[in-house]
């Protein structure tokens, strides 16, 4: 039974990962052939350091990342403590739901709704080109908003009521009150939003896709290529992205860990 | 004494969403005093503290720092602290940052703030624990480093949230008496907020008991047990019997069908009146001495004495004596002049003081106190 348990763990692991360990195998291979392995290379890594249309899409995929995580950190904790100062219960959970919705909704409705929104105002503008670089900014803000939401709202219910008024008791300014005492309490939450939304937005395909006009991301630049041949070059990209995903993951669950461990000592 | 009056409220009114929290309130706080407002959840008298600290701003009414009028001044500009109920400690500093942290916002020299930050941990015997974090702290030691961060600060006035009702029985007396002496080491003025009278009678110079949003009374602590002003008082302050009585002429009351001398007067011939006799001050004699007689119906051992309950004619009369008495012996009751006190008729008049539906598991239940805001 025991045997058979670990079985299935197994053969679930494999399924997950199999495709991304045959993509790093494959990144190292000194040909291009996808089902013979010739030999150990790095070819592929110094072949992407030429690539220019692909690393221009890792800059702008970075800079997005960054900026939008970033932006929606600071939005995401300022609406969740103002959601949280709410007096009626009512209130409070209608503007939850509003929030809510990015996050829920279809990719492709947001998406192509963005879009639209986008586009129209363009147009408003007599801009020549609506879309670019603030659009797809702007979308990626949206779909992180209600994340960092989620993830401090819950280090803020935790922490004393009193301590902002213990802070400006001791003679701080409403501002120093917020940035001495409150922020720091609630910093593993922040941070946690800040990584979880930094991930979304360097993997997000779908809202980019529709968003993005002539300032292309990398996935969507992948996407393009697979329209032709995929070069092994995307594989050795990829593992990057992927060990970077996972370099961050980790950070972010030993976050979670070591404030949990703070709240089982109390 | 230039400022005999370190606070004063005057008139002040406050409602929470069209519901009343004050009620006119005015009270004048002496410097150097140990002011406790005592009464039971809901009463405001958290309120009445936010608005000295300057959480609360009053709809009505004013409020006086130093003679200087201070309605709207915020909060961090008021040269007040508070010890929360929670204590409100920092999670993300240290001890020794806790305490020092007002004396940072102020930009304090750093000789200076290490010199009053260790006076202050001495004062409250936490000296060595400087560097361990909040989280690793016992619930006295919280409310040692709660205390320190806020005298650090050299606050003419200490305010006190319910500061103790946190802790245990023991740390909590043990706690009291260390409040009191930092209070005449310091020599400022605390105003100190509770619901347990015990702790109010023990530690403060004056008490001001409130309910309803409104004052009650307000006067020493011997005042406030011996000279109640009404049936709330009476009956929140200690264990009182509270009758129905006419107050026939100067020193001399009738109530359950008989006289007594007493020694108050000054009320209208015939005047109906509140009668407090409080537990301990009713002697029990055999039947043919005494003034009032009755059947006991109840008996409690505490230890330092036993509680009965003796019903004479229908009213239930608590009474606290170390002779030990059987359910169901007739006994008869002694009560000296001096026990017995009268009030005027007031709005509490006939809710409290009968001891017929008394059971102690309803006493300690209204000791909980709930969340107050």
């Amino acid at each position: 039974m025991k045997l058979l348990s670990k079985l299935y763990i197994a053969l679930i692991l494999i399924f997950l990962y199999a495709p991304i360990l045959v993509m790093f195998i494959f990144s190292f291979n000194s040909a291009e052939s996808v089902w013979v392995f010739e030999g150990f290379s790095l070819d592929w890594y110094k072949e992407l350091i030429f690539n220019t249309t692909m690393l221009n899409a890792l800059q702008h995929t970075l800079i997005i990342a960054i900026l939008s995580a970033f932006i929606s950190t600071v939005l995401g904790t300022a609406a969740a403590i103002g959601i949280l100062q709410l007096r009626k219960k009512i209130t409070k959970s209608l503007v939850m739901s509003v929030t809510n919705i990015p996050m829920m909704n279809a990719d492709i409705v947001t998406g192509i709704s963005l879009m639209l929104l986008f586009v129209f105002f363009g147009k408003l503008l007599g801009l020549t080109e609506s879309l670019g670089f603030f659009t797809v900014l702007i979308a990626h803000i949206t779909f992180n908003l209600p994340y960092v939401i989620l993830s401090v709202m819950p280090k803020l219910q935790q922490t004393d009521s009193h301590l902002p008024e213990a802070a400006l008791d001791l003679g701080c300014t409403p501002l120093q009150a917020f940035f001495k005492v409150v922020l720091p309490s609630i910093m593993p939450g922040v941070f946690s939003g800040f990584i979880m939304a930094f991930t979304l937005s360097l993997d997000d395909f779908v809202i980019s896709y529709f968003t993005c006009g002539h300032y292309q991301t990398l996935p969507i630049v992948i996407y393009n290529m697979t329209k032709k041949t995929v070069t092994p070059d995307a594989y050795a990209l990829s593992t990057i992205i992927f060990v970077a995903v996972f370099v961050l993951l980790i950070l972010y669950n030993t976050m979670q860990n070591k404030s949990e461990r703070k709240v089982a000592k109390r | 004494m230039k400022n005999e009056n370190i606070v004063s409220l005057k008139n002040i009114s406050v409602a929470f969403d069209g519901e009343t929290v004050l009620d006119d309130i005015s009270i004048d706080i002496h410097n150097g005093e140990f002011i406790t407002l005592l009464g039971p959840s809901g009463c405001g008298k958290t309120t009445t503290l936010r608005i000295i600290a300057g959480f609360v701003e009053p709809q009505n009414g004013d409020v006086f720092f130093d003679d200087n009028k201070i309605n709207g001044v915020p909060a961090h500009k008021r040269q007040v602290n508070t010890i929360f109920q929670r204590y409100a400690l920092f999670p993300h500093l240290n001890v020794y940052e806790n305490v020092a942290f007002g004396l940072r916002i102020k930009k304090t020299p750093e000789a200076e703030l290490d010199a009053k930050v260790k006076d202050m941990l001495r004062l409250v015997n936490l000296t060595g624990l400087e560097k361990r974090k909040i989280d690793t702290l016992s619930g006295g030691q919280q409310q040692r480093v709660a205390i320190a961060r806020a005298i650090a600060n050299n606050p003419k006035v200490l305010l006190l949230d319910e500061p103790l009702a946190a802790l245990d029985l023991k740390l909590r007396k043990d706690m009291q008496t260390e409040l009191k002496k930092i209070q005449q080491q310091l020599g400022i003025t605390f105003i100190f907020v509770t619901h347990d009278q015990e702790e109010a009678l023990s530690m403060s110079d004056r008490v001001v008991v409130m309910d309803n949003g409104k004052i009650q009374q307000i006067g020493t602590p011997k005042d406030i047990y011996n000279e109640p002003k009404n049936a709330f008082v009476a009956d929140f302050i200690g264990e009182s019997n509270i009758l129905d009585g006419v107050m026939l002429c100067d020193r001399l009351a009738e109530f359950s069908g008989k006289k007594f001398e007493c020694l108050d007067g000054g009320f209208e011939k015939n005047e109906p009146v509140d009668v407090v006799v409080r537990p301990e001050d009713v002697d029990i004699v055999p039947l043919e001495k005494g003034m009032l007689e009755g059947v006991v119906t109840s008996i409690t051992f505490l230890g330092v004495h036993y509680e009965i309950i003796v019903d004479i004619g229908g009213f239930k009369w608590m009474i606290q004596t170390t002779d030990e008495q059987f359910v169901g012996d007739r006994v008869g009751l002694y009560i000296e002049p001096d026990a017995i006190h009268i009030m005027k008729k007031s709005e509490y008049s006939g809710k409290y003081g009968d001891y017929s539906s008394y059971s102690e598991e309803i006493d300690h239940l209204s000791d909980v106190e709930e969340e107050e805001n």
